[in-house]
């Protein structure tokens, strides 16, 4: 076979890969080996440019059942149980297609969970759009919502939580990061190995047709005005499959007829394959003339890349073939007998019995290519973080302010979005979406988990290594207003193009930052995802590190909440406000401006933070408690007001200058703060133990009225009533979609 | 007493039901696979909510030609309490056990959230411990359950007190604002003629415990506990007639 030039960039292998493969394979390598390589190789399977710079992050702890390098890290709930759980991006198919480029998101990262031997309980997703002002984001973002709901929904999986955030530069490369967590026992879960010499190999789920082939191989490309030209790269998703998939595995696994299992998600059958065998120790060899087919005259070209949805490849115990046979049977499932596993370590593929491809696995897995990019401070930090604020002119009333944040559609409520949801089924969900963290409770013990995901991308953009370090704050604060102690995270790292020097640095710089936070609030790492080249025409989107952090509760009855409770409870800041604009909604929303040094974090004080805020729910001391985050103080007090028809009087010790300092105190972003209430008789108690933790603690005001009432240095700076506040926050992003139906 | 939780491929809120009936009622209860064709000395048959088959082709079309929907018809046929929640109630329609269809909520989009049902007849074995115009706070979670019937059809079903349940406001007003999906006449829940089977698209096996956001379903529960318990729709058709008859 002739291998061209220009055969190796439609592959998107560099003349060095392909000496690489050369030198590996001692020849020439078939179409199918060079196809192989290229999934295998392409950013997204092999984290080549990444690898080094994860190796750094903490991934182990008294807590962790397995760490990165499985389908799914796997965290101890006590009582014997695991929390299984890890997000992933569906970025690119979700602009080029967004209702199936989603939902095979969430069908991707259901797969990973119940793959590990854990019935899914929760999912969360994490997204970013661009303007709403846009009809074309509009289009994007109500496929996407629609494609999550979709598929979530029909298989019976809560989507319990998550965030949207809206900033330009993902107009044409959103962000849809899905996350999954499932419950299985501890000492059974499941792995993706293959081994055992002569152990049969099987295939189950959907048949192989020629949708998504090359999909792994787009994900690490950038997009330009041909994308729209790749949708058949786009897989279809079909949750029943999934959902009779997800019931059949789970019940096999109850048998120990089982060696291993993965998913087949990106790269397909190629990767479940390499890697099985890979992690055993072993080979694994099969036939595609006996994978199930949707079309005719397929490739093993095509039937090794193609990324169709719902299949599952599994290794079984010798000798208990008919048990699991029958048990897909019950499924209407058909599980097909392609291979076996060898002990040559070798990933052998035949076509009626004709060898195409025969290839090491450690070639294709432990051996693939590992980059040091070259690295850079990108050239517009510096201008970024001065902030000049004489330069703003006179800021405008805070009231204007205050108007112009609750509707801005990053801190808007997001209920036309999560009542698409399912987020009640299976009856566990204590804490529903659109109130901080989502809370689901564990049947069979006391236990609850709260689960955040969180990134704040202006921070990260200013200062990648402190932006980081407030992404993993942030998701754990919010854990921990719910009561929950983080115990584990995930994160889902998605930046631009990995060749270009300065995003590399960004890049680096974020996951040393990670890597600090987890340390200092002793959260490990138990896997992720990375996705590169999330670009358009050159722009990358905002650097956008997202972390998803689950936090234990012991006692389910103890959760706490957001919202205020009772007129007359005393109203409490936790944390010190200080004069930081730097990054902040207001200065996005009201001036434009992605501007000015993020807020100081100092990891000490916000584990601090987070352990009053866990004892005090431990101890029933905690009425409410929120997060304060975009859009500052006055946002978070306005949105424990929403929802409980109970207003609230504060009052606050300004800080700033002069002419800023009402902005600076009621708009200011800095870390490590939560609003909580607390009952009036108990109020000095909980002062007394927020001073003995050394968490800075003030009594700003009270619940109560019909008002939302701020003041600074007892000037009223702010006074509203709830109820037009509450309808501007929550008809914000309805309006958008309702009134761009109308017109269409 | 016992639970039978109907189980098809795609069923989703099958857990829920059996969680609802064992776990908070302390109740038995057993999950029935499709393809069986026995119920198991059940003294009461949920069919749950999900997404049966995929809902490929329409809700509930494929469900209704499941073997154990024989065996379903005929312990309706005898007058024996039967629930359909959501797409349960989807299948009844399909399997004509209950009268009308389903169309995509006028939203045209699928809607999870809290609303306000009033029980309109408190002579079904799922209703006997409510109040008349007593107002429940319960889920729905669907995106066809705009339930739709010929006009002589709901004129029937009115007049037979067959509507069970109606959306309404959380002061017990029937509004169409209060009306989530876009129902003809706001209806929420229907019975059939012999009131022995009830379909309703909110979701009362989500409404059991105050943790998760309401109580108000179990009432749907107890009522066909006592229902079974004081032995009307235990069988007996005459009893079931009796308690028809006293409806009108």
């Amino acid at each position: 076979m002739n291998i061209s030039q220009e055969l190796l960039d439609r592959h998107g292998l560099t003349g060095d890969e392909y000496q690489r493969i050369l030198e590996m394979l001692g020849r020439e390598p078939t179409i199918t080996e060079l196809g192989i390589f290229s999934v295998m190789w392409s950013e997204h399977c092999s984290y080549k440019s990444s690898r080094v710079h994860l190796k750094t992050l903490p991934t182990t702890g008294r807590r962790v059942l397995q760490g990165p390098g499985e389908n799914a890290g796997a965290v101890d709930i006590g009582d014997g149980l695991a929390a299984v759980f890890k997000i992933e991006s569906h970025n690119h198919p979700s602009f080029i297609e967004p209702y199936q480029g989603a939902a095979t998101g969430v069908g991707g990262i259901i797969r990973d969970i119940f793959t590990m031997g854990a019935r899914p309980i929760a999912l969360l997703d994490s997204l970013r759009f661009g303007s709403l002002e846009d009809p074309l984001v509009r289009r994007t973002m109500a496929g996407v919502v629609a494609g999550i709901a979709g598929y979530g929904n029909s298989i019976g999986i809560p989507t319990v939580g998550g965030e949207i955030a809206f900033d330009e530069s993902y107009t044409g490369n959103p962000l849809v990061n899905a996350f999954c967590l499932g419950i299985a026992k501890a000492d059974e879960i499941i792995k993706g190995t293959a081994s055992g010499a002569g152990n049969p190999v099987y295939y189950v789920g959907a048949k192989t047709g020629r949708d998504g082939i090359h999909g792994a191989t787009m994900a690490s490309a950038e997009f330009d005005e041909k994308s729209a030209e790749k949708r058949p790269a786009v897989q279809v998703g079909d949750p029943f499959m999934e959902k009779l998939l997800l019931e059949a595995c789970l019940e096999v696994m109850q048998t120990d007829a089982l060696v291993g299992i993965q998913d087949m998600g990106a790269a397909g059958l190629t990767c479940s394959t390499c890697e099985m065998g890979s992690r055993g120790g072993a080979g694994v060899e099969i036939d595609v003339a006996l994978v199930p087919q949707r079309e005719t005259g397929m490739t093993p070209y095509e039937i090794m890349l193609s990324e169709s949805q719902e299949r599952m490849l599994l290794v079984v115990k010798k000798g208990r073939e008919a048990e699991v046979e029958r048990i897909f049977d019950k499924w209407d499932l058909h599980a097909v007998h392609i291979g076996q596993v060898t002990t040559d370590g070798r990933m052998r593929v035949k076509s009626h019995g004709e060898v195409v491809a025969d290839i090491p696995n450690g070639a294709l897995t432990d051996e693939a290519p590992l980059y040091k990019r070259p690295m850079a401070e990108p050239e517009y930090l510096k201008a970024a973080q001065s902030l000049s604020l004489e330069q703003l002119g006179s800021p405008q009333s805070a009231a204007a302010i205050f108007a112009r944040l609750i509707a801005s559609p990053t801190i808007a409520s997001k209920r036309w979005v999560y009542r698409q949801y399912d987020h009640m089924v299976r009856t566990n969900t204590l804490v529903v979406p659109g109130m901080g963290a989502g809370v689901v409770r564990v049947k069979g013990t006391r236990r609850a988990l709260a689960l955040s995901t969180d990134c704040n991308a202006r921070f990260v953009y200013l200062d990648p290594f402190l932006g980081a370090q407030h992404a993993v704050a942030e998701a754990a604060r919010n854990v921990a207003c719910a009561g929950a102690q983080p115990i584990g995270a995930t994160n889902c790292l998605n930046f631009g193009n990995p060749q270009r020097p300065e995003i590399m640095w960004q890049f680096a710089r974020a996951v040393a930052g990670i890597g600090a936070a987890c340390r200092a609030l002793d959260i490990p790492i138990t896997g992720g995802n990375v996705s590169l080249y999330n670009e358009t025409d050159g722009n990358a989107v905002l650097p956008t590190p997202v972390l998803g952090v689950v936090g234990l509760i012991e006692d389910a009855d103890a959760v706490v909440r957001r919202a205020f409770r009772r007129a007359g409870d005393v109203v409490i800041l936790l944390g010190e406000n200080r004069a930081e604009l730097g990054g902040s909604e207001y200065l996005k929303v009201v001036h434009g401006l992605i501007r000015g040094v993020p807020p100081a974090l100092d990891l000490d004080r916000e584990r601090a933070l987070q352990k009053l805020l866990v004892d005090g729910a431990t101890a029933g001391l905690i009425l409410s408690a929120h997060d304060c985050a975009e859009g500052g103080l006055a946002v978070t007090v306005a949105e424990c007001c929403f929802d409980t028809g109970v207003g609230v009087e504060v009052g606050l010790p300004g800080v700033g200058d002069d002419q800023w300092r009402d902005v600076m105190t009621l708009f200011g972003e800095s870390a490590s703060r939560a609003v909580v209430s607390v009952e009036t008789q108990y109020a000095s108690e909980f002062l007394r133990r927020a001073a003995d933790a050394g968490v800075p603690a003030v009594e700003i005001g009270r619940v109560g009225g019909e008002r939302i009432r701020l003041s600074v240095d007892g000037r009223v700076a702010i006074d509203e009533p709830l109820r037009d506040v509450e309808r501007m926050w929550s008809t914000t992003i309805e309006n958008f979609f309702e009134r761009s139906r109308a017109v269409a | 007493m016992k639970f039978a939780v109907i189980v098809f491929p795609g069923s989703n809120c099958d857990h829920d039901a059996y969680y609802a009936a064992e776990h908070v009622l302390g109740q038995q209860a057993e999950l029935i696979w499709h393809k069986d064709t026995d119920l198991r000395g059940a003294d009461v048959v949920v069919l749950p909510g999900g997404f049966a088959h995929g809902d490929y082709l329409r809700t509930g079309a494929i469900a209704r030609f499941s073997p154990i929907m024989q065996q379903v018809a005929a312990f309706a046929a005898a007058g024996r309490p039967v629930l359909g929640i959501c797409n349960g109630f989807q299948v009844l329609l399909e399997a004509a056990l209950l009268p009308g269809a389903m169309l995509r909520n006028r939203s045209l989009k699928y809607q999870c959230e809290h609303v306000h049902v009033r029980v309109e007849q408190t002579n079904t074995p799922f209703t006997i411990a409510c109040a008349p115009g007593h107002v429940l706070k319960i889920p729905i979670a669907h995106g066809e359950g705009n339930y739709y019937a010929e006009p002589d059809v709901v004129a029937r079903l009115e007049a037979n007190r067959q509507v069970i349940f109606r959306y309404v406001t959380a002061t017990g007003e029937v509004t169409d604002a209060a009306n989530p999906n876009g129902s003809v006449n706001n209806i929420a829940g229907i019975c059939n003629q012999a009131r022995n089977v009830v379909g309703l698209m909110p979701h009362p096996e989500r409404a059991c415990e105050l943790a998760v956001g309401s109580a108000d379903g179990l009432v749907l529960f107890e009522s066909v506990i006592k229902a079974v318990t004081e032995g009307a729709f235990s069988g007996a058709e005459a009893v079931t007639a009796k308690a028809a008859a006293s409806a009108r």
